[in-house]
Formats: structure tokens, C-alpha cells, sequence
């Protein structure tokens, strides 16, 4: 339900949205509203099983049926452009990411039985009062707001483009600071290994295909990785 | 009734050229690569100059036993080919290849991100046959598609960027409407820089290091055989034709050429993306397969500096043209 609710907000704030007064029922839903409906419950329940699974990997791949599904509802919701942006960003790169780490470090086929925290009923709460709080909050301030979902698409390019940087220029700065400075923080960090070390000019060139950069010997991590986040 | 008989034409097309064009381009590579190393190629299957070479694989491929290794995750061991393949079948779909709404399966408001994000998906197929087969080939060789994939979609989607700049807009149509012939020179570092991403993220050769088969006995693809190893195949060839067609969309103007644009515009489409496949082929005979560390240097410290100056030169002739 969370992520329903989430992807609601997403659109209605950007879209235009007609007044109160005239608002359809709950009785007499319409097939796309029948579709978001049902997306959202398979979207629910890849999202549950990528929390329960008992297989790592697997967890990874439900996210993405988890993210893709967001990504349809989006749709639904005549926003495009989130949409794709979405599918890119998360199914894309984030998850890829992921699967890249998992893979670097254990990534066993079959159960992991390590794999459940001693925490899973107090992770469950908080997972509940933040969804609770979170639906709490958008149900309220979007009681009364309604899309048109049979006119011309409100979450087009265009739309969410001239919203962007019309009404929302100084949050969309605010967050390219905050990721300039974890860009910063992250060259800063892996790069302060070499400090440490004396490395030689040129032993890299001589180093043979395959073999790894000269470093301390109980290096914690890989070198590099950090760039490439 | 119209509509969807409208709506089913061009699905069919579609399904056709992705069915048909991969070949195309396997036959041409076979026919090219030996000709370049000074053989004939194949001669026989079908007679003349062996046209029939790859149906005559592809019967020989669903002959083969479809084996799963014991220790694999059948499941996804299973999905992996449909993955890898599928993405670009939708690709195909947005595509346009003459002027007009009737020469594109389906117009999308935001093109660009859509064919993008969707490409991104068809390596997810690679990452899960690499960790579905346990196999430790296998294992290094998704390893080595993640990590080349995360460093390449960066200067790809920098340089798409740069052409939706120029153009205003990031539908694919609207691009080719406002292309004008001086773009060619303007954009000329994005399209080498998006042309040689797009390779890396198919995973060709120069930049084959993921499937180098006399390392890693083609990586993440070890232990498949049969129909779901010809998907791979497909699936690398598929993705050829639509990273060509893309650039020629992009950055080559597509449909439009130095006459006949209104008629024959489709031509210029294919016959630019025949040629940027034969450069794909050409590369694959004449370049030697980059380091794994290499590869990673060319994507950090030349690639995305370059896409980053191509963005600025955009921006800084977009400002000054208006």
C-alpha cells in the first residue's frame, strides 16, 4: 500500500487536478482504475516477497518485479516521463548495482540461513508506522484532489518539465548540492588510501593483466568501487 | 475494428524486422569477417554463397538438448534468455524510420528515456544467467557485465541528452523533425561517444572482455546450450540493429538524406544503420579486446569528460542560436 500511495503523490502534485466539488465515486470504478488496483497488489506482493525470501538473489530480482510494477502505475497515471525515469534509474542502475555487490561479496544459490535479522519484529513496526504516517499524510492532503484520467496526459515531459523548474527550482538545486557533496565524499574517501601507501610511478603500468593494484594487504573493500556509484 | 487491425500491421511488421534483421546482420558478419581475414566464409548451406548458414544453425540449435547444470537456479537459469532478448523487441517498437506517424510502431512521448531504460534491462538477462549457472566462469563474467554496464550508461545517457538539448524535446520523432543538416558536425563527439557506450553495453568486441571466450569460455553464457544459447546470440545481434538505428536516429538525422526525403526517407534509415552495422562488424575484425581495467579507463576518464564537453558546446550554441 505504501507504494501506491507514494507513486499517487508522485503525480497528482505535478498534475493539474480538478476541484472537489464534482468528484467521482468509489462504486463505479473504471478499467484503468481496475488495473492500477490489481498492479498495485502484484507490486505489493513482489515488494513482500523481497523482504521474506530466503534466497539473496532472489530478493534482488523481486525488487526489480517491485519497481517495475511502480513503474506501470506511474503509467497509469498518465506520467510518462516518471515513469521511464524510473525503470532507468532504479531497474536499471540501482538494482544492477546491487546484484554487482551481492555477487562481488556471497551470492549463494539456495537459502541463506544468516539471512533473517534477530530485528524482523521491530523492522516490522517501524515499516508499519512509517506506513501508517505515510498514507496518513497523503490521504489527508489528497482527499479532495482528483486526476482526469481520460484527457490529455498531466505527467508528460512538458508537464513535469515546466512543473520542475517553474514551481520546484529550489528543491531540484538543494538535492544536486546534496549529491555533488556525496560525489565529493565518496572520491574523498576512496582516495584516501593512497595516502597511506608509497606507491611508485609506474607500477601500475608494469602490473600484469589480472593482477590487483598494489595496496595494504588487509584492505577492507575494493578500490574504485566507490567511483563508480 | 480499423484501429486494431492498424495496431496489429504494425506490431507484425515490427516482429518481423526483429525476427529477420538479426540475421541479416549475422550473415553479413560472417560473409565480412572472412572476406577481411582472406577466406570465403560459408559457401553451402542454401547455395548461393551459403545465404542459409544461420537458418541451418538455428535448426542445428533447436536440435541440441536443452541442458540445465544440477547446481543451477533452474528458475531463473530458465528466465535469463527471455530477459536478455525481449528488451529490444520493444526497443524496435518506438523506433521511427521515415517521416510521418505511419512510419514508427508506436510514438512515445519520452523516447529517449524509454528506449534507454528499457536497453538497460536486456544486460539484467546476462547478470542472472552469470549467477544462475554456478558456475565461477560464469559468476566472473556477470561480474564483469555489471561493472562495464554501470561505467557506460553514463556517457550514453549523457550524449542522448545532448541531442535532446539541440532538439528541444525527447520523443524520438520530434528529434528527427527538428534535425537539421549541421547537427551532424555540431553533435559529432556525442555520437562517438554514444556509439562506442552503446557497444560496451552490448558487450562487443573491442569491448568483449565479459564474454572473452578464451578467458572465461564466454562468460556468463558457459553453461547454456541449445535454443536458450541461441537467444544470447540473437539477443547480441538484436541489440546491434538497434544501437545502430538509434545512433542514425539520433545523430545521423535518420530519414532524412540529401534528396528523396519524402518518399524514400525509409531508405536513408536503413541504409545508414546497414552501414553503422557494418562498422560494428569492421571493429570486431580490426581491434583487439581491451583490460578489464582498460576498459573501465576509457569509460571514466575519456568517455564521460568528452560527453560532458559535448553537453556544453549544446548548451553553449543552443543559447547563442536563440
Amino acid at each position: 500500500m505504501l507504494l501506491n500511495v507514494t507513486a499517487t503523490v508522485g503525480t497528482t502534485t505535478a498534475a493539474a487536478t480538478t476541484a472537489a466539488g464534482d468528484h467521482p465515486g468509489f462504486l463505479s470504478p473504471s478499467g484503468v482504475e481496475i488495473a492500477f488496483l490489481l498492479v498495485g497488489l502484484a507490486t505489493l506482493g513482489a515488494a513482500v516477497i523481497t523482504v521474506t525470501t530466503k534466497q539473496l538473489v532472489h530478493a534482488a530480482l523481486w525488487l526489480v518485479v517491485a519497481l517495475g510494477g511502480l513503474a506501470v502505475e506511474y503509467l497509469l497515471l498518465t506520467a510518462e516521463f516518471i515513469a521511464w525515469v524510473q525503470v532507468l534509474i532504479y531497474v536499471g542502475s540501482v538494482v544492477v548495482l546491487l546484484l554487482f555487490g551481492l555477487m562481488l561479496t556471497r551470492a549463494p544459490i539456495g537459502r541463506s540461513p544468516d539471512a533473517d535479522s534477530g530485528n524482523r519484529w521491530v523492522a516490522l513496526g517501524v515499516a508499519a508506522a512509517a506506513a501508517a504516517a505515510l498514507v496518513w499524510v497523503v490521504v489527508d492532503a489528497f482527499r479532495t484532489t482528483w486526476i482526469d484520467l481520460d484527457g490529455p496526459a498531466q505527467g508528460s515531459t512538458e508537464v513535469t518539465g515546466s512543473f520542475l523548474f517553474r514551481n520546484w527550482v529550489l528543491p531540484f538545486e538543494a538535492l544536486s548540492v546534496l549529491l555533488l557533496a556525496a560525489l565529493v565524499g565518496a572520491i574523498v574517501l576512496s582516495r584516501k588510501r593512497d595516502t597511506d601507501t608509497t606507491v611508485r610511478p609506474g607500477t601500475n603500468r608494469t602490473a600484469k593483466p589480472g593482477t590487483v593494484k598494489p595496496g595494504p594487504p588487509a584492505s577492507p573493500g575494493t578500490p574504485g568501487q566507490e567511483e563508480q556509484s | 475494428m480499423n484501429d486494431v487491425l492498424d495496431v496489429a500491421l504494425r506490431l507484425a511488421i515490427v516482429f518481423g524486422v526483429f525476427l529477420v534483421a538479426p540475421l541479416l546482420v549475422g550473415q553479413t558478419e560472417h560473409k565480412v569477417m572472412a572476406h577481411m581475414q582472406g577466406r570465403l566464409g560459408p559457401m553451402y548451406a542454401g547455395g548461393f554463397h551459403g545465404w542459409a548458414q544461420l537458418v541451418a544453425d538455428g535448426v542445428k540449435f533447436a536440435q541440441k538438448e536443452d541442458v540445465v547444470p544440477a547446481a543451477a537456479d533452474r528458475r531463473v537459469f530458465q528466465i535469463a534468455p527471455a530477459v536478455a532478448l525481449l528488451p529490444y523487441l520493444l526497443v524496435l517498437v518506438v523506433i521511427p524510420v521515415g517521416p510521418g506517424e505511419g512510419a514508427v510502431g508506436q510514438a512515445v512521448d519520452a523516447g529517449i528515456f524509454f528506449v534507454l531504460a528499457v536497453m538497460g534491462i536486456g544486460v539484467l538477462g546476462s547478470l542472472m544467467a552469470g549467477w544462475a549457472s554456478a558456475n565461477k566462469f560464469s559468476l566472473l563474467g556477470g561480474l564483469r557485465t555489471a561493472a562495464q554496464l554501470l561505467s557506460y550508461e553514463l556517457p550514453m545517457l549523457l550524449t542522448a541528452a545532448s541531442v535532446a538539448m539541440a532538439a528541444g524535446t525527447v520523443s524520438l520523432t520530434g528529434i528527427l523533425d527538428a534535425f537539421e543538416w549541421w547537427w551532424l558536425p555540431w553533435q559529432i563527439v556525442g555520437a562517438l561517444v554514444f556509439f562506442v557506450a552503446g557497444l560496451a553495453e552490448l558487450q562487443r568486441p573491442p569491448f568483449d572482455m565479459p564474454v572473452a571466450d578464451s578467458e572465461i569460455i564466454f562468460g556468463a553464457y558457459t553453461e547454456y546450450t541449445g535454443l536458450r544459447f541461441a537467444l544470447f546470440l540473437l539477443a547480441e545481434y538484436a541489440g546491434i540493429v538497434v544501437l545502430c538505428a538509434l545512433t542514425t536516429v539520433l545523430f545521423l538525422g535518420g530519414w532524412h538524406g540529401p534528396f528523396g526525403a519524402d518518399g524514400l526517407g525509409w531508405l536513408w534509415t536503413i541504409l545508414k544503420t546497414a552501414l553503422l552495422a557494418f562498422v560494428v562488424i569492421w571493429l570486431r575484425v580490426s581491434y583487439p579486446r581491451l583490460r578489464e581495467d582498460q576498459l573501465q579507463k576509457l569509460a571514466w576518464t575519456t568517455l564521460v569528460p568528452l560527453a560532458l564537453a559535448q553537453i556544453a558546446l549544446t548548451g553553449i550554441v543552443k543559447v547563442a542560436i536563440n
